[in-house]
C-alpha cells in the first residue's frame, strides 16, 4: 500500500475521504522501476462522476496493458479539499501511487461537456503546470486532451499541448512511441510536439495560426510550418469487437454515478436528429459483436462482483441483436444480476423484456420526443411520431405503467407558440390516453413529468449554423409551456420543469467559441469559478463579468445566426460526415423535411470514407 | 447455513465508511463465488449482517458480518477465495459455521477490545500512557460524561462499562462494553481522560484500532464473536 500523499489529519476533516485514496478493486499496481512513460488520466470533475465514465476505464486498461507504460488517474479535488490544497500549497496527485501529476510524463485530460472547463485548470493550477501551453516546459507534464468537445477544441486551445480528436484506442501507441524516441534523441519539448503533430488525429494548436475579418468572424486557420498537416481527421476504430475494453473494470469503495458493469453496445447512431453532435461526430454505426458482448459481460460481472448490469449506446433499440441480447440479460437477472434498461422503443416486446426485469410499480415509461410538434419534430428530425408515443402507452398502461417522463427542448429553430404549447397538449393526451383504461383495470393515477431543456446549437450538426436564444427568452418560452399545462384538464397528473437557463448560455458561448473565448474561460477561473456543471456552484455574474473583461461580445457567439459560407473555427476537423451534407440538412430542416435514417437509405453524409460500420451493411 | 466472517480492516481501509464497507462486501461475496442466499422479490439482496460499526478512521483486526449460504466451501477454501479478491487492507481472518439457532452478529456483541496510540507528533514529551491512565482510573470514583443520543443527553458514570485494560507507556488496550445495551466508545474514554489531566484533547490526537469484538455465552462469560462458530472442514 502507497503511502497518502494527505495526511490523515486532512482526510479526516473532509467530506468522502475515500475519493482520494485509490487502491480500489482492479486498480493496476506497477513497479515504477520498470516503467519508462508514466500517463496520468484526468476526468476533471468529482470522483463519482469521473469513475462512472467509460472511456477512461478503456484507455486506463488499453495503457497499463502497454509494457513500460504506467497508467493512473486523477479527479478534480472538491470544493473542500481544493480549498486545503491551495492553503497549504500541496500539489495534486495521482491516486495509484500519490505522487504529483507533475512528475509524469502524460496527463490526459478527457472532456465530455463544455462546463467542466474551467476543472481543467483548477487540475493544471493545483499540479503546478502553467496554465497556458506555450508556457510549459520540459519539467511539467505534456497535456493532452481528448473526448467529444475536442471536436471544437478552440475555446481552449491555449491550455492544451495535443488535442486527440477522435476514438483513444487507435494512435496513443505511435504517440509513446514518438515520446520515447525524441527522449532518446534529446530532443526538446517543441521538437516532441512537431513530430506528435504529425501522427494522425492529434492537433497541436500552437502550430496553427486563426486571423479574423473586421466582423470577428474566422477569415483563416493555417498551420504555421509546411510539415503540419492543414487538416485533422478522427481518429476511429472500425472493429470495436477487436479492441480494448476492461475486463477488469475499477470498482470504487464509495458509490459511483454507474455503480454498475456497462456494456457499449454500438458507437454512432443512424438517426440523424438535427441538433445531436454524437449523432453525427461519432458516425458511422458499428455494432459490437453479440458473443463478444455476452462473454465480455460475464467477466465483467465475475471480475467486479456489480450486482447490476447496463447497456450504453446513443440508441439502443436500433441494436440488430438487441432481442438476443436482453434474452441474456434475462438470464443473468435469474442469477441475481439487476438489469438497468437503456430507453428503448416502447412496444410488445420491450414492455415484456421490462416487466421480467423491473417493478412495473417503480419504474417509468420514457420518451424523448424533443419537440411539442409533429411540425418541428420534422425540422429536428426527430422520427418520433404522436402516433407511437400514444400506442406505446396505451399499451404500457394496459401493462400496469402509470408513470411517464417526457423529454423536450425549447429554443429550437422555427420553434412557434403551437410547437411550444404542443408539449402540453401532447402530455394531456397521454393522461386522456390513460383515462381511457376503465377504472377497475388502472394502476392509481397516472404521472406524467415533462422537462424541457433549452436547445444549444454544436458544432458539427445541421444546426450549427443556427441561432441560439437569450436567457430571457429561454425563460419566456419555458413560461408559455407551463402556462399552457395549468390550462390542462388533467394538470394535476402532470409535472413540468425546466432546465437553468443561463448555464445554458454559457454552455452555448463554449460549444462554438474561437481562440478568443479561451480569455473567457481564463478568466472565469481567475474568478473563483469552478464545478460549473454543479447548479450550486455555477455563478453566471462570474462569468459574465469573465465575458466583459475579456471584452467578448456574447451575442456574437450565442445568437447570430451564421452565414452559410462561414468559416468556422472547428472546420479543419474531418468528421467524416461532410460540411455540404451538413449544410444540406440544415435546408431540409427549414423545408420541415425529413431525411431518412442509415439503415432505410444512406445519405451519402461522408462517413462511408471510413471503410465500414453501417454504410457497409448487405454491401458485399 | 449460517456462516461468520471475521475480518481486518487496515491501512488506507480506514477512510473507508461503514456504508461502503457493505456495498464492498457484497461485490466481494460475489467476485469470490461464495453461495450467499438472496432474498425474495424484485430486486433481492444478500442475506448478510454485520456487528458493531466502525466509524470512519478506525482501523479494525476484529470486524464481524454473519452471511446465510445455500452451499458452502471449507473454511479454509472460503477464506482463500475471499482473500484472492480482496484489495490490500481487508483481510478475511475466519470463516465459520454459526448454529442455525445462533444469534446473529449484531444483537451479540457486548464488549469490544480497543488499542489506541498517539498519532505521530500529538503526545505529550515524556507522557507514560499506562501509569497516566490508571492514575486517572484509580482516583476517579466516577467517570462522568455526557451521552447525547437522539432524543436526550444524559449524564452516565461509564467506570462500570471499563471493563479491563494494559498498556505500556506508548499504547493502551481497552476493553469496554460495547452494543446495543450500553455503548461505549474509546473516544468518550480518552475525553474523559484528557479532562481529568487538564489538557486539551486536540481533534485527530489517538489512532483507535478495534481488536476484537465480544460477546456474552450462556454463562455470562465474554467470547470473541468468532469462538460461537465452527471450522468447515
Ligand atoms: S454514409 Fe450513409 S450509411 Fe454511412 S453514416 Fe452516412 S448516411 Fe449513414
Amino acid at each position: 500500500m502507497n503511502k497518502l500523499a494527505l495526511s490523515d489529519e486532512i482526510l479526516l476533516q473532509i467530506d468522502k475521504p475515500a475519493r482520494y485514496i485509490g487502491n480500489e478493486v482492479n486498480m493496476i499496481r506497477k513497479n515504477l522501476s520498470e516503467v519508462d512513460v508514466r500517463f496520468c488520466m484526468c476526468f476533471p470533475d468529482v470522483y463519482e462522476i469521473g469513475m462512472s465514465h467509460l472511456g477512461i476505464q478503456i484507455l486506463y486498461d488499453m495503457f497499463n496493458k502497454m509494457d513500460g507504460v504506467y497508467c493512473e488517474r486523477v479527479y478534480s479535488p472538491w470544493h473542500d479539499l481544493d480549498k486545503i490544497m491551495r492553503d497549504k500549497k500541496i500539489p495534486l496527485f495521482a491516486l495509484e501511487t500519490q505522487s504529483p501529476v507533475k512528475d509524469f510524463d502524460f496527463l490526459g485530460i478527457t472532456i465530455q461537456y463544455e462546463m467542466c472547463y474551467t476543472n481543467i485548470l483548477q487540475i493544471l493550477d493545483l499540479s503546478n503546470i502553467p496554465l497556458i501551453a506555450q508556457d510549459r516546459t520540459m519539467e511539467d507534464p505534456i497535456v493532452i486532451g481528448g473526448g467529444p468537445c475536442t471536436y471544437n477544441p478552440e475555446p481552449i486551445a491555449d491550455f492544451f499541448d495535443i488535442f486527440y480528436i477522435g476514438e483513444g484506442e487507435t494512435v496513443y501507441k505511435d504517440l509513446i512511441e514518438c515520446y520515447r524516441k525524441n527522449r532518446d534523441n534529446g530532443g526538446s519539448r517543441t521538437d516532441f510536439l512537431r513530430s506528435a503533430a504529425k501522427i494522425p488525429g492529434l492537433y497541436v494548436p500552437m502550430f496553427y495560426k486563426p486571423s479574423y475579418n473586421t466582423d470577428g468572424t474566422l477569415a483563416s486557420f493555417e498551420p504555421i510550418y509546411d510539415d503540419i498537416p492543414k487538416n485533422i481527421t478522427k481518429e476511429i476504430v472500425m472493429d470495436v469487437s477487436n479492441t480494448f475494453y476492461p475486463e477488469k473494470p475499477l470498482v470504487p469503495f464509495i458509490r459511483a454515478t454507474q455503480d454498475r458493469v456497462v456494456l457499449e453496445i454500438q458507437r454512432g447512431c443512424i438517426r440523424g436528429c438535427r441538433f445531436c453532435q454524437a449523432g453525427m461526430i461519432y458516425r458511422p454505426v458499428r455494432e459490437r459483436n453479440v458473443d463478444y458482448l455476452k462473454s465480455m459481460a460475464k467477466k465483467m460481472l465475475k471480475s467486479t462482483g456489480h450486482e447490476e448490469i447496463s447497456l450504453s449506446s446513443l440508441s439502443s433499440s436500433d441494436y440488430s441483436k438487441l432481442d438476443e441480447l436482453l434474452m441474456f440479460l434475462i438470464e443473468e437477472k435469474g442469477n441475481g444480476v439487476n438489469v438497468s434498461l437503456p430507453s428503448l422503443r416502447v412496444d410488445a416486446f420491450s414492455l415484456d423484456v421490462m416487466s421480467k426485469v423491473q417493478d412495473i410499480r417503480k419504474s417509468s415509461l420514457t420518451f424523448a420526443p424533443e419537440a411539442g410538434s409533429q411540425r418541428l419534430r420534422n425540422v429536428i428530425n426527430k422520427g418520433l411520431t404522436e402516433e407511437s408515443i400514444l400506442n406505446g402507452c396505451s399499451l404500457a398502461f394496459k401493462g400496469g405503467w402509470n408513470k411517464v417522463k417526457l423529454y423536450f427542448m425549447l429554443g429550437l429553430p422555427t420553434e412557434t407558440r403551437e410547437d411550444m404549447e404542443g408539449i402540453a397538449l401532447l402530455s394531456e393526451k397521454i393522461a386522456e390516453c390513460y383515462y381511457e383504461i376503465p377504472k377497475d383495470k388502472r394502476n392509481g393515477k397516472v404521472s406524467i413529468t415533462a422537462s424541457s431543456s433549452f436547445f444549444i446549437p454544436k458544432p458539427f450538426t445541421p444546426f450549427q449554423w443556427a441561432a441560439m436564444c437569450t436567457k430571457t427568452e429561454f425563460l419566456n418560452r419555458a413560461k408559455v409551456v407551463n402556462g399552457k399545462f395549468k390550462e390542462m384538464l388533467n394538470k394535476k397528473s402532470m409535472k413540468y420543469n425546466w432546465h437553468e437557463a443561463d448555464v445554458s448560455v454559457i454552455e452555448g458561448l463554449l460549444a462554438r467559441g474561437d481562440r478568443k473565448v479561451a480569455k473567457v474561460v481564463l478568466n472565469a477561473y481567475q474568478n473563483g469559478c469552478i464545478y460549473d456543471a454543479w447548479g450550486d456552484s455555477f455563478d453566471y455574474g462570474k462569468w459574465l463579468k469573465a465575458i466583459d473583461d475579456a471584452g467578448i461580445n456574447l451575442d456574437f457567439y450565442t445568437t447570430r445566426e451564421r452565414d452559410l459560407d462561414e468559416l468556422f473555427p472547428w472546420d479543419f476537423i474531418n468528421v467524416g460526415v461532410t460540411k455540404s451534407f451538413l449544410k444540406k440538412e440544415w435546408q431540409k430542416a427549414h423545408n420541415e423535411e425529413v431525411t431518412p435514417n442509415c439503415r432505410i437509405k444512406c445519405q451519402g453524409c461522408g462517413a462511408a470514407v471510413f471503410g465500414g460500420g453501417v454504410c457497409f451493411e448487405n454491401k458485399n | 447455513m449460517k456462516i461468520r466472517i471475521k475480518f481486518a480492516k487496515r491501512g488506507v481501509l480506514k477512510f473507508v465508511g461503514h456504508l461502503d464497507i457493505m456495498r464492498y462486501f457484497q461485490k466481494l461475496i460475489r467476485r469470490s463465488s461464495i453461495d450467499i442466499s438472496y432474498s425474495e422479490g424484485f430486486n433481492p439482496h444478500q442475506k448478510m449482517s454485520f456487528a458493531q460499526p466502525l466509524g470512519v478512521g478506525m482501523l479494525s483486526e476484529g470486524e464481524y458480518v454473519d452471511i446465510e449460504v445455500n452451499t458452502t466451501y471449507s473454511s479454509k477454501e472460503a477464506i482463500k477465495r475471499l482473500n484472492d479478491a480482496n484489495v490490500p487492507g481487508i483481510e478475511i481472518l475466519s470463516y465459520k459455521l454459526l448454529d442455525d439457532n445462533a444469534g446473529n452478529a449484531m444483537a451479540s456483541v457486548a464488549a469490544a477490545d480497543y488499542e489506541i496510540i498517539f498519532r505521530d507528533g500529538y503526545k505529550p514529551e515524556g507522557f507514560n500512557f499506562y501509569e497516566k491512565f490508571t492514575e486517572f482510573f484509580n482516583n476517579s470514583p466516577e467517570v462522568n460524561v455526557i451521552k447525547e443520543t437522539k432524543k436526550s443527553v444524559s449524564r452516565l458514570n461509564i467506570k462500570p462499562y471499563i471493563y479491563n485494560y494494559s498498556g505500556t507507556s506508548d499504547t493502551l488496550k481497552i476493553r469496554l462494553s460495547t452494543g446495543s445495551a450500553v455503548n461505549i466508545k474509546p473516544e468518550l474514554v480518552m475525553d474523559a481522560f484528557y479532562r481529568y489531566m487538564e489538557l486539551p484533547l486536540p481533534d485527530f490526537t489517538f489512532i483507535y484500532t478495534r481488536l476484537e469484538v465480544y460477546g456474552n455465552d450462556s454463562c455470562n462469560n465474554l467470547i470473541p464473536l468468532m469462538d460461537f462458530g465452527k471450522d468447515i472442514l
